[in-house]
């Protein structure tokens, strides 16, 4: 039961990283810690989880011409360095402290796809 | 040279939450590079799956990857993310945005009181 939740999860994140643009891991970070992961490995394991999400997502959205590469390979490549560095302040803060972040992220998170409803009406 | 900042931003972001970057990416293309929604979406999507790929390769090294977790939801997504990019395609996503949006913040307060 917990496992087809996950799935349907899965499913609702990969929604969200099509509509959205986002990876998905917004959701797999919150269902994964709740499979009983810890905040760490639910981040860990969540970058993986992205991954078919975001190749999936970049073919449809590449088939309708929406994709800009230049500009995707030029952010992707330079985020590579600063991954290491994100990961590194992870690793070193406390896992409740890690997990309240997380919360604020998504509160964040939330308030922009709001917004950009709201401001596509306008 | 915007773009290289935003992406050392998202890369940050990304490796410090697991996400992918994109809640970084959309609004800066948005507002500072003024793109509309559909290609600010698109080309995040392109540019996460590189820097999830690395964010991955770093935790794989630190041993916190659990494979079969993610694949467990990673493959259902994709099927979802097909779902999802034609939907933009089609819908107005207005609805869909308040709902999701109002799901992400009962999901944090539960983050926070646990």
């Amino acid at each position: 039961m917990t496992y087809l939740l996950a799935v349907v999860l899965g499913v609702v994140a990969g929604v969200l990283a099509g509509l959205f643009g986002v990876g998905g891991g917004i959701l797999f970070v919150p269902t994964l810690t709740w499979l009983g992961l810890t905040q760490l490995h639910a981040e860990a394991t969540s970058l993986l989880a992205i991954i078919p999400t975001v190749l999936v997502g970049v073919w449809r959205h590449h088939e309708y011409g929406n994709v800009r590469w230049r500009p995707a390979l030029i952010i992707g490549l330079s985020s590579v360095g600063a991954t290491v560095g994100g990961a590194q302040l992870a690793e070193s803060l406390p896992e409740s402290t890690l997990r309240k972040l997380f919360a604020v992220l998504l509160i964040v998170t939330a308030a922009q796809i709001a917004w950009r409803a709201h401001r596509r009406r306008a | 040279m915007a773009f290289v900042l935003i992406g050392l931003v998202a890369g940050f972001f990304s490796a410090l939450f697991g996400v992918g970057g994109g809640v970084v990416i959309v609004p800066l293309l948005l507002l500072v590079a003024k793109w509309d929604l559909r290609n600010a979406t698109a080309t995040s999507l392109a540019a996460i799956g590189l820097t999830a790929t690395a964010g991955v390769i770093t935790y794989v090294i630190h041993g916190e990857v659990e494979p079969l977790y993610a694949m467990l939801l990673g493959v259902p997504a994709a099927a979802g993310s097909f779902g999802g990019s034609t939907l933009q395609q089609r819908l107005p996503v207005r609805t869909l945005s308040f709902l999701f949006a109002a799901l992400l913040v009962v999901i944090a307060i539960r983050m926070l009181i646990q």
